[in-house]
């Protein structure tokens, strides 16, 4: 009976330690999406509230634990007469006083407590400190992101704004339901059809801040991830201007042939490319693709190799895609990411 | 009657009612019996099976997110196998068991004869099995459901998923419904109108309470999501408009809807089981429930404060602040009832003296559980924090927290202290304890870390994930976590399956429990008790010696009820004899109505219109056989 | 059958000298205390339904009914309302007659209330739908399909409650009610009352809320 429950205490330790131990220790990762890392002022109140919160449960778990060991302990206890079947029917004079001051008064305290600051909180974030420098038009898109700019720019996964300054993001979506969130910059909001919903990103320091769609939205749900690029602002009205501009004319050479094998095919039917005869709205516009860091939603590096393979087949690393698998000679697939290679 | 031995009062007694309520075995009579407590065991065995199969499920998600971009399932697969894990785990584990402990145990505890309605409660018992098997027959067509247990639309509309997938899914849920909604209106007359004399509302036990609030809380919420199924099924198959914005109709509606029953289905799930705690603790504590009456208000206030707080679902949405914060207030003030509950069981665990046997340790394992899903549902109701980590892995510790830590590890308890009342033999308490410890240690190791993983960002239903995000061994650990959890709920399977083959002989009440179940053999014969005993007290098994002895006689307020297949209908309130009820026997009729439900559905799935109503045919047959007036049906 | 029934209407506990009797009505039955929760959630089915209405109508905007349909006419519905009430009337009759065990009044009240919600029934299949229909249809919007649902819902229930009424008559010309033992006609008049009840709710919301501006 004794070692058994010393067991019971051991084992529950090292679990509480564990976990603890684990808990901290992911805090301190860096490069992942954390909202223990925050970058903006959000971000930091929403990490304030969650080790807030964290800390008055560790109280009351540890103070529930307390109980139960107590309870462990006294069960130890030799019966009374021996009789370890004897029913105690005496009264527990402050048992009921104990459950409603614990249950009732300083739960509902803490409770009470927590909300108030919760609704402050709520409160401090619902407005950015400062008018919005601009507006950002995300539209979730099965399984893809498009932001549009008020400029004419339109890239796709990869959405930059200026450090420091407050942007609106105005959210939409193109079919089902999907949910916008960038851990460490703000919370989520999703984009529902017919709803306008909107929210802003202020991010403090520059930097490339990973976000998911966080709503079921079907088949490629865990690959629908974009970027948030957050970077000084004169850097950043450079790159607006060069993503609004059209893409650059080729002279002639691969790339050339390439253009011409794009526009003749079925991906001008889906693709943009601004400044040529490629006006699709279905897929990502690609007259800055390789100003992207990645395709495919966040899924793969761009690099040339991917690129082919993507259009090869983008079935292969992203089934149920919309993206269907394209029919090409080798020399034609060559010259035609040679010519999207160009497309910067 | 032939008599030898010159046998007891009681013994003449249960010879004759053997006579009236005997069964003679056979598939006839499989087929149409109506004792509770055989269609208490078939919840339960059925609730276990599908118990396994989401449990399989759910390895098999756990496997592919052992570490990032394996390929072990590919998407649709992972999809079908979460949405179809949810609903198993739901509507095909824990209110089936929940209400199989019910089924079993309601009578028993309340001293009657059977359910109110035995025919309804042998029906619900059909309906459910054919509902399983509607659900599940998607599989074999590689079609199942897959737009997730909440199956927002529009990705579960016509448009985004055109397979019948989703028609599994509504003509399931509302096919089911009938069984629910039939079973929790059994259960309030039941607790109503069929108690013992004596057992007046202040001395009703905590887990009759539970089912209470329970059935209650089905009758008011399923409402909601039948309704949703039945205007899903007509946009989906006629091209109404109620979710789609062309048509004028919003998406929002369908998830008020669904969490409108959504939030309180929780409840249905973790109240059965606060009463299991409630039943478990005072017999192994030896002492009665301090503050029953804050845990039965406690229980009826989180019945009704959790139909005003489904919107904390929805906060994401873009709802306005100040709806918001009503929501959240709510949610906050939800806590408090349940809150009580807990302390309330701590001080009668600190003020008895506890045994520390298995079913002791699951429920000192539920507190503990459902303590941390408590504390993080809290976080939940802060808005703010909800928008962070809504829809994360986050969620996922935390609805596991809450519907592992106040259903399973209730149920198991429940399966250590009324499994010898069920099989008539003791399961194994060293094996007991092995098995509590993997499960319990299993289940932190494969949930707490979720927690963590939501914080770092981890959306939930994802099939996959990359590498490099600080996601990968926190998922390997619960994916560990998982098969020991698995392993410890295989090791009390083989203990039942043993134990009930070899196990020592339970007698009327192994424990030396409180409650009236404990009044009677195990298994308790068809008529479940010889005499209905008038109960003097709260506790009644410890406060009066005749009934610990086994027979309440006549002038002791034993009613024996030998003239016919007969209970007795006392007061709602007070519980006093105001009528001899006759109960009706075995029907085949209820097996025959689900059958021809089970078809008739099968035929709106695959838009056979005309035998539909075929089959719409033979289920009015049904009825007009169930009732046809006969000379034993009295009108009561 | 009625004969051997009509002697047991007492029956020994086993207490000594304790009968008690073997039928009850109303609140001290089971099946009653049954149709109340049985009405309790269908009621509440109904509350919601109604409530997603209201729902759409205001996510939807200013103009109700939208895109050119009228607000629905309302004489035939009024019509449909004054048959459907008044024949509560002849149910109530008959429950009250076979509690002091009339019988005559048990028979005719079920077939007046029977014949009643008939005529509603057929007024609705015949007339009221297929005017609509040429206005619109469940397929033509959210309204239209929030109409159609919405009173097919409550038809339905009329249809059950007919359904119930001709089981119950038929029972009733056989001979199984009297004074005693006649819940199933108590229940039936509560279901019956009950789809009255909610026809009020339907009116004000399908038929009267479109022409409050």
């Amino acid at each position: 009976m004794t070692a058994w429950s010393e067991r019971t205490r051991r084992r529950s330790r090292i679990l509480v330690v564990t976990a603890l131990t684990l808990l901290l220790l992911s805090a301190c990762s860096d490069g992942g999406p954390s909202i223990l890392e925050p970058r903006s002022e959000v971000g930091e109140r929403i990490e304030r509230l969650w080790w807030l919160t964290f800390w008055t449960s560790v109280v009351v778990v540890v103070v529930v634990t307390a109980f139960i060991l107590r309870a462990v302990q006294r069960g130890r206890r030799p019966p009374p007469e021996g009789d370890e079947d004897a029913v105690d029917k005496r009264p527990v004079p402050w048992g009921e006083r104990f459950i409603v001051i614990a249950g009732l008064v300083v739960s509902g305290a803490i409770l009470a407590a927590t909300f108030a600051y919760s609704l402050t909180e709520l409160n401090a974030m619902a407005e950015p400190p400062e008018e919005p420098t601009m507006e950002i038009e995300v539209v979730g898109r099965n399984w893809w992101w498009e932001a549009r700019y008020p400029n004419g720019a339109v890239t796709a996964n990869e959405i930059h704004i200026p450090v420091g300054q407050a942007v609106e993001v105005k959210l939409s979506t193109a079919d089902v339901i999907h949910s916008f969130w960038v851990p460490q910059l703000n919370v989520k909001q999703d984009q529902v059809p017919g709803m306008d919903n909107r929210m802003w990103l202020l991010a403090e320091e520059p930097g490339r801040y990973r976000g998911q769609c966080t709503e079921y939205c079907g088949l490629q749900h865990a690959r629908m991830v974009f970027y948030v690029e957050a970077q000084p602002p004169s850097e950043f009205e450079q790159w607006l201007a060069r993503e609004a501009a059209p893409a650059a004319p080729q002279a002639d050479g691969p790339a050339a042939a390439g253009r011409d094998i794009f526009l003749a095919s079925s991906c001008a039917g889906c693709h943009s490319v601004r400044g040529t005869t490629a006006a699709g709205t279905l897929g990502p516009d690609l007259t800055h693709l390789v100003s992207r860091k990645t395709i495919g939603a966040g899924l793969l590096p761009l690099t040339r190799d991917n690129l082919a393979d993507f259009v090869l087949n983008a079935q292969d690393a992203k089934p149920g895609a919309s993206m269907p698998p394209t029919e090409i000679a080798p020399d034609q697939l060559s010259a035609l990411v040679d010519y999207l290679m160009t497309l910067e | 009657m032939t008599t030898v031995v010159e046998p007891g009062p009681k013994e003449e007694l249960s010879e004759e009612l053997d006579e009236t309520w005997h069964a003679p075995r056979g598939l006839g009579e499989w087929i149409s019996t109506v004792d509770h407590k055989r269609i208490g065991m078939r919840y339960f065995y059925t609730g276990m099976v599908f118990f396994v199969i989401g449990g399989v499920q759910s390895l098999l998600m756990r496997m592919q997110l052992a570490g990032p971009d394996l390929e072990l399932l590919n998407p649709e697969a992972y999809d079908q196998l979460f949405t179809m894990h949810g609903l198993t785990m739901m509507f095909l584990f824990a209110m089936p068991v929940l209400s199989g402990f019910g089924n079993y145990f309601v009578p028993l505890m309340i001293g009657a004869r059977d359910m109110a309605f035995p025919r309804l409660n042998a029906f619900g018992y059909w309906v459910l099995l054919g509902a399983g098997i509607f659900m599940y027959s998607s599989f074999f067509i590689g079609q199942a459901p897959n737009a997730g247990w909440f199956n927002y639309v529009p990705l579960a509309g016509e448009e985004f998923t055109p397979g019948i997938n989703i028609d599994f899914y509504t003509l399931g849920l509302i096919f089911l419904g009938i069984s629910s909604t039939g079973g929790a209106i059994n259960f309030i007359v039941t607790i109503f109108k069929l108690r013992a004399p004596g057992m007046t509302l202040k001395r009703i036990p905590i887990f009759v309470w539970g089912e209470l609030a329970m059935a209650l809380q089905i009758v008011f919420a399923l409402p909601a999501l039948s309704l949703g199924a039945i205007l899903l099924t007509l946009e989906r198959k006629f091209g109404f408009h109620f979710f789609n914005t062309e048509g004028g109709g919003d998406p929002l509606l369908w998830q008020h809807l669904f969490w409108i029953f959504g939030h309180p289905e929780v409840y249905i799930v973790a109240l059965p089981g606060f009463g299991i705690a409630s039943a478990v603790i005072p017999t192994w504590c030896r002492r009665p429930m301090v503050g029953y009456t804050y845990i039965v208000i406690g229980e009826l206030a989180v019945a009704l404060v959790g139909f005003g707080v489904w919107v904390h679902h929805m906060f994401a949405v873009g709802l306005p602040n100040v709806t918001v914060s009503f929501i959240s207030l709510a949610s906050f003030m939800v806590a408090i009832p349940s809150g009580i509950q807990v302390f309330a069981w701590l001080a009668t665990l600190v003020s008895g003296r506890p045994k520390l046997s298995t079913p002791t340790l699951f429920v000192l394992g539920f507190i503990i559980i459902f303590v941390v899903g408590g504390v993080t549902g809290v976080m939940f109701a802060a808005v703010a924090l909800d928008q962070a980590l809504h829809d994360t892995y986050f969620v996922v510790a935390h609805l596991h927290y809450v519907l592992v830590g106040s259903a399973v590890f209730p149920i198991f308890a429940a399966i250590y202290h009324w499994g010898p009342k069920m099989t008539g033999r003791i399961l194994n308490d060293q094996w007991g304890k092995v098995s509590f410890w993997l499960m319990f240690v299993g289940f932190n190791l494969a949930f707490f870390p979720q927690h963590i993983l939501g914080l770092l960002g981890m959306p939930r239903r994802v099939y996959t994930y990359e590498e490099g995000l600080g996601w990968d061994a926190l998922n390997l650990a619960s994916t560990i976590g998982a098969f020991m959890l698995a392993l410890g709920i295989l090791v009390t399977f083989v203990n039942w399956y043993t134990s009930k083959a070899r196990g020592p002989v339970a007698g009327n009440d192994p424990w030396k429990g409180e409650t009236l179940e404990w009044y009677t053999s195990s298994p308790p014969p068809h008529y479940n008790f010889v005499t209905v005993p008038t109960v003097k007290s709260r506790e009644p098994m410890w406060d009066q010696p005749e009934l610990a002895e086994g027979f309440q006689a006549p002038p002791d307020g034993g009613r024996s009820l030998t003239g016919g297949h007969v209970t007795l209908s006392t007061s709602m309130l007070d519980a006093r004899p105001q009528a001899v009820v006759h109960m009706p026997h075995a029907s085949p009729w209820p097996f025959w109505l689900s059958v021809a439900m089970t078809v008739l559905f099968f035929f709106l799935l695959v838009e056979w219109w005309i035998l539909a109503i075929v089959a719409f045919l033979a289920c009015v047959s049904g009825m007009v056989g169930w009732y046809w007036p006969r000379n034993q049906t009295q009108e009561t | 059958m009625a004969g051997d029934t009509h002697a047991l209407t007492i029956a020994e506990t086993g207490m000594p000298g304790e009968v008690l009797p073997e039928t009850a009505t109303g609140p001290r039955s089971f099946s009653w205390w049954g149709m109340v929760w049985l009405i309790a959630t269908e009621a509440t089915l109904f509350a919601i339904l109604l409530a997603s209405y209201f729902y759409l109508r205001f996510r939807h905007g200013v103009e109700w009914p939208p895109e050119h349909i009228h607000a629905p006419k309302l004489e035939l519905p009024l019509i449909m309302t004054a048959i459907l009430w008044s024949s509560s009337y002849p149910v109530h009759l008959a429950e009250k007659g076979i509690e002091k065990g009339n019988q005559r009044r048990l028979k005719w009240g079920l077939a007046a209330g029977f014949l009643l919600g008939a005529i509603f029934l057929f007024i609705t299949l015949a007339f009221e739908w297929p005017e609509t229909l040429h206005e619109f249809t469940p397929r033509t919007n959210a309204y239209g399909s929030m109409f159609f649902t919405i009173t097919g819902f409550h038809l339905s229930h009329v249809i059950i409650g007919l359904s119930v009424s001709l089981f119950t008559q038929f029972r009733a010309w056989k001979g199984a009610f009297d004074e005693r033992r006649h819940v199933s006609v108590q229940n039936f008049a509560m279901y019956w009352h009950f789809v009255d009840v909610v026809w009020l709710f339907v009116l004000l919301s399908v038929y009267l809320s479109p022409h409050l501006e």
